[in-house]
């Protein structure tokens, strides 16, 4: 018996076991890349597709800078939701309570600057209420073995219900927020661009390497695949659930946070109107609905998508009553793509 | 004389009124295959889930590397370097090679980000030591793209990466072709040459005559039969002694192959 890694030359998998490298056709970089981002890469071009129909549709008015600036006020809000939301899915999980978080997280930071406080403490205060929120739905749904789906909807409709019970429908106008330091930072403009699109830009990056490179992001994917597995190797699969719905409660509340300082008024309706969209961003971005896999990059192309198609359609000169219709058009034939795609391994 | 990994004395586990091991004996010395062999009820089972720690045996004692464990549970099973890869497999086959070889002990470094070179690295080594490379897939491929021996090569890095030194197969090639079998055998092998131990379990006796050096055959929950590689002639020779002490002197036209079990014996 040799103690030695003897290369066995009549490897029956077809190689040569004494090889030093591994190499195949799909190690030429721009093909790995291509095979590792195949659903981020598909999303875009139905982004660029669709972009590319509009233009046609009406050249002058998709040429002018101010279209984009407005959708690129309102995308970052989505996506520091839709990006949390790619892991949930991954996991195995949906979270449809992020609406309600965000409308209480920014009440929470409304109250806070309303009773004449820095703003920075009141973000710090929503981003505080965001996670506890996200913790106490997590929990709920992980260690009450509760359906993610009925739970969630059940506490989207329980926390807006308490917001509303408390503020009667009042909302809060938030006047002196416009000269603060942190409205400077966070909602204003640079070069043209709201300054918005950069924190949502550099929060889709770091998201990105959570999700790619880092163990987090590893453990969600495996845990999403296989929860029996990930257990038997160790892994805290409660622990890890939990996580993920805390991620979307942080990143309701920032969310919720920024709608806010866009408008300088608190509704107790805030947040309501990113249900679906959201939603429909992070499937039409590529993550399929069964868990194990997803793309935090096609998610946030998809939120992108999902935001164009509503001011794309107006602007193309067609009434607002396409709206949905393309809406509906745009997720079937991106699941469609994706369905084509990406094979399912079992 | 090999060190001896584990033995088994006199193990015995009831539930209830029923008793499912009554008194086993068994050994694994470091390098070497053992094939346990065994009808459905014999005991097999029971016996992996002894060796894991999940079920504790009502009486009997457990010694590893000559040494006796009290308090024998799945962790001292695993301080023993006692990995299980079961039937199922248990891989994520959504992820790559990689992942499922690191899956709950990632490499990490700064701030819990992956160290992904030393992550291939390593899992490279790994596949490397069992013979588990090809032309066709790297330690980036999705597992869920590989066949069914291949899967089974990913589930011994991954126990090798822990190290193991010994590994129970349960049924590692049932439900696989010819092709993918060889490929299993592959692994064993190299895996062997390695130092390691290996517990082979199997329904196919066949397989196990080919693969293993130490065979044991189990009936009703007692080990009917320990017998070396230089014992036993041939895997009809072991079918033979099987269907014997199943039906004991019972068929006609058995009693010849059954005298032959006994010579092995």
């Amino acid at each position: 018996m040799s103690k030695t890694m003897e290369p066995d030359l009549k490897s029956p998998l077809g190689g040569e076991a004494a090889r030093t490298e591994w190499k195949h056709p799909s190690d030429h970089w721009l093909r790995g890349f291509v095979l590792d981002n195949r659903a981020a890469l598909g999303t875009l071009v139905v982004f660029i597709v669709m972009m590319a129909a509009f233009l046609i549709a009406n050249p002058t008015v998709f040429t002018t800078w101010y279209l984009y600036r407005s959708v690129l006020t309102t995308l970052p809000v989505a996506l520091f939701v839709v990006v949390p939301l790619v892991f949930v899915v991954t996991c195995g999980e949906i979270d449809l309570s992020f609406p309600a978080t965000m409308g209480f997280a920014s009440w929470v930071f409304a109250l806070v600057v309303q009773a004449g406080y820095d703003p920075f403490l009141g973000i710090a205060a929503a981003v505080l209420t965001g996670t506890l929120l996200g913790f106490l739905v997590g929990s709920l749904v992980v260690y009450g073995g509760l359906s993610s789906l009925i739970a969630t909807l059940g506490m989207n409709f329980l926390l807006r219900g308490l917001i509303q019970i408390i503020n009667e429908g009042k909302s809060t106008a938030l006047t002196g927020l416009s000269d603060s330091w942190a409205y400077a930072i966070f909602s204003s403009q640079v070069w043209g661009f709201p300054v918005q699109i950069f924190w949502a830009f550099a929060f889709v990056v770091l998201s990105a390497m959570l999700y790619n490179r880092h163990r987090f992001g590893a453990q969600v994917r495996v845990v999403g695949d296989n929860p029996d597995s990930a257990q038997q190797m160790g892994i805290d699969v409660k622990r890890v659930r939990v996580k993920v719905f805390v991620f979307v409660g942080i990143g309701a509340a920032i969310a919720g946070t920024f709608s806010v300082m866009i408008n300088f008024t608190w509704w107790p309706t805030a947040g309501d109107g990113y249900l679906l969209p959201v939603l429909a961003s992070v499937f039409v971005g590529g993550t399929p609905t069964w868990g194990g896999i997803g793309t935090v990059a096609g998610g946030a192309i998809g939120a992108v998508t999902v935001s164009f198609i509503q001011t794309g359609v107006v602007a193309a000169g067609l009434s607002g009553f396409y709206v949905q219709f393309f809406n509906g058009l745009i997720i079937i034939l991106s699941l469609l793509g994706h369905k084509w795609n990406q094979a399912r391994y079992r | 004389m090999a060190e001896r990994i584990i033995e088994l004395r006199d193990i015995s586990k009831s539930y209830g009124q029923v008793y499912a091991l009554g008194g086993v004996n068994l050994s694994v010395d470091r390098g070497e295959v053992v094939g346990l062999i065994g009808d459905n009820g014999a005991g097999k089972s029971t016996l992996i889930k002894i060796l894991s720690g999940v079920v504790k045996p009502t009486s009997g004692e457990i010694l590893v590397r000559g040494k006796p464990v009290t308090g024998w549970s799945a962790a001292r099973s695993r301080d023993a370097g006692i990995e299980t890869v079961f039937q199922d497999r248990a891989l994520a086959v959504q992820q790559t090679i990689v992942r499922n070889i690191f899956m709950g002990r990632e490499l990490t470094g700064f701030m819990g980000f992956l160290r992904v070179n030393k992550e291939i690295e390593e899992a490279s080594r790994l596949m490397r030591e069992i013979g588990f490379t090809s032309k066709v897939f790297t330690p980036h491929s999705i597992v869920g793209q590989l066949s069914g021996g291949e899967r089974q090569g990913v589930a011994i890095a991954r126990a090798i990466y822990k190290q193991a030194e010994l590994i129970i197969l349960d049924e590692p090639t049932t439900a696989l072709s010819l092709t993918e079998t060889a490929k299993v055998f592959h692994f064993v092998r190299q895996v062997r040459a390695s130092g390691r131990s290996i517990l082979f379990i199997g329904h196919n006796i066949h397989h196990v005559f080919d693969i293993a050096d130490r065979f044991v055959v189990m009936d009703r929950g007692k080990v009917a039969l320990t017998a070396d590689r230089t014992e036993v002639k041939s895997a009809e020779d072991l079918i033979n002694f099987m269907e014997d002490v199943a039906h004991p002197g019972g068929l006609p036209g058995l009693h010849g192959a059954a005298d032959a079990g006994r010579a092995a014996r």
